[in-house]
């Protein structure tokens, strides 16, 4: 019998079949997680040292452990430089070869033997040119947008985590409890974000930690309002009143029963979280206030844009990922938000 | 003589998938015509489609408006241009609806969404239009027509906003009214003035009436012809006196047989002897509401929704509840159930509900599994979320926690198959959720998630006012076995009186939170003591 499998899918596998149905949303989570899976293995992309190496008969692995430079003919005991024109060449010889990152650059690597002053604009050796301190702008993207995903990922689960739990309580309890949550919420909300977060950079040592924290602080609110206003509707339907009167308990009718039917609205925020997230690390680290100095970070490759305006590679490119990512969060935000509307039709 | 609206082979498809299956059916001039179906028949899609307002439909067919006056000639409305036909609709042909609260627009006073009608369709200046508004307000019968036209939709009792709703389709005289179930969101009483009214400005204007329903005391009373429609079929039509006395058509038959019958044990136990499953006193409800003013800033006041109720529900009987909504009978219903803080004395089995009966205290644990519920609608009731399994065996695992998942697993299917509901019919029975299962299954698994505790009250809150005629029957039916087979107890909550009928042993009547009247059902029913209960009569049998 066809209709009794389809019809026994549960909602939210109907939700999923409805989200693949829009193509331009499906395939945006596609190429957003391949870019976000590519970015984790940055260090096999981008990389300053060789994965591998041969030389004379022995085989080394730069990657995970570091090398004198003595062991490939140098002159010192010190970490082998590796886009060092000797290096290279030792490396060349019969017999020896090594297998580079496709982009032999880390996120941090100064290249002492560039061959134009910087920043340098794209050319065969720096595909996307450097940024003012000699750094490579690939790598820079490619570790700053992992960097921004991660923080991105962070920040929108501990914001959500937070906005549903206080959003439940609120909700569910209402009343008195209600009311407490609300006006903490009023006064925690007039609370000046920026600076706060100016004053514990000067206080404190910045880190992406601390950066974290301070956002998740604040990023909870706007969803707690939804979750509650959820809670609210669904705390009254007969099903949880029919759960009463078998004497279930709160927490389980909380988490059984309106919980699964409250999450639509924070399922649908998440990708917005997300590129919002992403934006305020960005601006963050635009005004100086984010990432401590050294992380590659998007939005202070947008102040470098800003300072030398005529290395227009560094802020188009940074410009570039910035909208890809964005646009792509979007589209699924877009998509997720037609999959759960509860007005649409499951053809 | 020329039919006003002359239709043919109407069909209606969303996408490929076809709704109304090509039905034909004519209207005269000032005729009184209705069209009956359950939900999903495709009568309100049909009606509709008439003025060609179905969302993302494609119709065929034809729908021919015989002309203003005999020498103009018909005009097929399913070939008009966009902009002729919002000129028919309104004018020629209006249209009421089921719930007049949403389909005014709360914002705006009521007199002036009429005078923006007559502004737009008869090119009257504002303050013609408002005048005539308040006229058009009064022939409805609405006391204080001029204060009434400054007020807004909430301001209004419910009756008195479809009275302003018809105020509104009639304002241009159209000749043709499609009412879509104008009475079903009203309560009994009202129903008849609604239906009264309809009557005398159909005569009064000469316009004919499309009534759609699906209750066929309404059609019984109102119509002149009848259209019986099944899945998107029409199956039968003629005149009201002739379908209802020799229905040709097997649905029809069924329709018409669908009238609860009773079939209970009329004593089951001595109730002197039996201890009452539900003994209440002086039972006392009220709910705090806001307070205006500085006053409210410090305390609340309080609603009575109950007060002084006293009732006895001895085992294996049936104590029914009537009342109009607002009456306060659902209150009483959840705090029979614990389920909010009352005044009085309430026992269950003989002992009250201890302390904070919101409280799940193992004592209050106890009289959970005797107190069950089953509610109205059960769109509402299931949660969408959770599997058959999970709903029906949510009882078991408050109550019998020790039980391990195949033993849970086989009481469930035990109480599905106590209602009707079988593997064999459903395959994946368990791993259902509640969107595969029609209204009518639905109510069947509320009532075996109850059942599973083995309880021995049910308190039943308009068991199968959310449910077509034919499953309505089929729901009463079973409740009549359980109670039989069982011994359950049923406090019956409802407003339909031949549920009642049906059911009850006794009856108690209630109005604005009190009791007005209560007695065996035989006394209530056919010798009603209080006026309220006369007239409550008087409006279900008219």
């Amino acid at each position: 019998m066809k209709p009794a499998a389809t019809a026994s899918l549960s909602p939210s596998r109907r939700a999923w079949q409805r989200f693949k149905r829009n193509r331009l949303g499906f395939w945006s989570l596609v190429a957003f997680s391949v870019l976000v899976l590519l970015s984790l293995a940055a260090e096999l992309l981008s990389n300053e040292k060789p994965l591998l190496v041969h030389y004379e008969g022995a085989i080394y692995t730069p990657m995970w452990k570091d090398y004198p430079e003595t062991t490939f003919g140098g002159d010192f005991l010190t970490p082998t430089d590796y886009l060092d024109p000797f290096i290279q060449e030792r490396l060349a010889r019969p017999g020896n070869w090594a297998v580079h990152a496709p982009n032999p650059y880390g996120p941090k690597t100064l290249n002492y033997f560039a061959k134009a002053p910087n920043p340098s604009a794209p050319s065969r050796d720096n595909w996307l040119g450097t940024d003012d301190r000699g750094r490579d702008l690939l790598a820079q993207l490619i570790y700053g947008f992992r960097v921004s995903v991660l923080f991105a990922l962070a920040l929108t689960i501990t914001g959500t985590l937070l906005g549903v739990v206080t959003g439940a309580i609120q909700g569910y309890f209402g009343g008195k409890t209600d009311l407490a949550f609300q006006r903490f919420i009023e006064i925690w909300g007039s609370m000046p974000e920026l600076y706060l977060l100016i004053i514990f950079s000067a206080v404190f040592a910045p880190s992406v930690a601390l950066l974290l924290v301070l956002l998740s602080l604040f990023g909870w609110m706007g969803l707690s309002d939804y979750v509650r206003a959820e809670f609210l509707r669904n705390r009254q339907l007969d099903y949880v009143k029919a759960a009463r009167a078998l004497g279930v308990g709160n927490v389980q009718i909380m988490w059984r029963h309106i919980l699964p039917n409250s999450l639509t609205p924070v399922v649908t925020f998440l990708p917005f979280r997300m590129s919002a997230a992403i934006l305020a690390l960005t601006s963050l680290d635009f005004l100086g206030l984010g990432v401590p100095p050294g992380t590659p970070s998007l939005g202070e490759l947008l102040a470098q844009g800003k300072n030398n305006i005529d290395a227009w590679w560094i802020s188009l490119s940074t410009f570039a990922v910035l909208v890809v990512t964005l646009l792509l969060l979007t589209f699924m935000g877009d998509a997720l938000r037609d999959a759960l509307d509860p007005r649409k039709a499951d053809a | 003589m020329k039919p006003l609206l002359d239709v043919q082979d109407l069909r209606v498809a969303f996408g490929d998938k076809e709704v109304v299956h090509g039905i034909s059916f004519q209207i005269a001039q000032g005729e009184k015509l209705a069209l009956v179906g359950e939900s999903g028949s495709g009568k309100t899609i049909s009606a509709l489609a008439l003025l060609r307002l179905v969302e993302g439909g494609t119709l065929g067919g034809s729908v021919h408006l015989s002309g203003p006056t005999p020498s103009t000639g018909d005009r097929n409305l399913l070939s008009f241009p966009e902009r002729d036909m919002r000129a028919i609709r309104g004018q020629d042909i209006a249209m009421i609806f089921q719930e007049p609260m949403t389909a005014l627009n709360p914002l705006i006073t009521v007199g002036r969404q009429i005078a923006e009608v007559l502004q737009l369709k008869k090119g009257l200046t504002r303050a013609e239009a408002a005048q005539e508004s308040v006229r058009l307000l009064a022939q409805t019968g609405i006391p204080e027509p001029e204060r009434r036209a400054q007020a807004y939709p909430y301001q209004l009792s419910g009756g008195q906003r479809q009275r302003a709703m018809i105020a509104m389709a009639l304002a241009c005289s159209p000749r043709l009214l499609l009412a879509d179930e104008p009475t079903t969101a009203l309560d009994v009483t009202l129903r008849g003035q609604i239906l009264d009214l309809l009557d005398d400005l159909r005569q009064q204007n000469g316009m004919a009436v499309l009534m759609i329903t699906h209750d066929l005391n309404l059609v019984r009373r109102f119509a002149d012809r009848v259209i019986v429609m099944e899945n998107g079929h029409i199956v039968e039509q003629g005149p009201v006196a002739e379908v209802f006395a020799h229905p040709q058509h097997a649905y029809t038959k069924k329709l018409i047989d669908s009238r609860p019958v009773r079939d209970v044990v009329e004593q089951p136990v001595n109730p002197s002897q039996a201890t009452p499953m539900l003994q209440a006193q002086g039972l006392r409800v009220g709910y705090p509401v806001p307070l205006g003013g500085v006053k409210g800033w410090f305390r609340k006041g309080e609603f009575v929704a109950v007060q002084g109720a006293d009732f006895t529900l001895p085992p294996g009987q049936t104590l029914g509840v009537v009342g109009e909504s607002g009456s306060g009978k659902s209150t009483l219903a959840l705090a029979a159930l614990g389920l909010l803080p009352h005044g009085g004395t309430l026992r269950v089995l003989g002992q009250g509900w201890a302390g904070n009966s919101l409280q799940n205290t193992p004592a209050n644990q106890a009289l959970r599994r005797v107190v069950q519920v089953v509610f109205q609608d059960p769109f509402s009731s299931l949660s969408p979320r959770l599997t058959v399994e999970e709903i029906v065996g949510e009882g078991l695992k408050v109550h019998q926690p020790g039980l391990t998942t195949a033993q849970r697993r086989e009481q469930v299917l035990a109480a599905l198959a106590e209602v009707g509901l079988t593997e064999a019919q459903f395959p994946g029975l368990l791993e259902r959720y509640p969107h595969a299962f029609s209204g009518g299954q639905r109510q069947r698994l509320a009532i075996a998630r109850a059942l599973i505790v083995q309880p021995q009250v049910l308190v039943l809150d308009e068991p199968t006012s959310a449910l077509d005629v034919t499953i309505q029957k089929q729901v009463l039916v079973l409740l009549q076995r359980l109670q039989r087979d069982k011994g359950l107890a049923y406090l019956l909550i409802t407003h339909d009186v031949d549920v009642i009928r049906a059911m009850a042993h006794q009856v108690l009547v209630m109005k604005d939170g009190t009791i007005v009247e209560a007695g065996p059902v035989h006394q209530v029913l056919d010798a009603p003591q209080h006026p309220y209960t006369q007239r409550l009569l008087a409006a279900t049998l008219a």
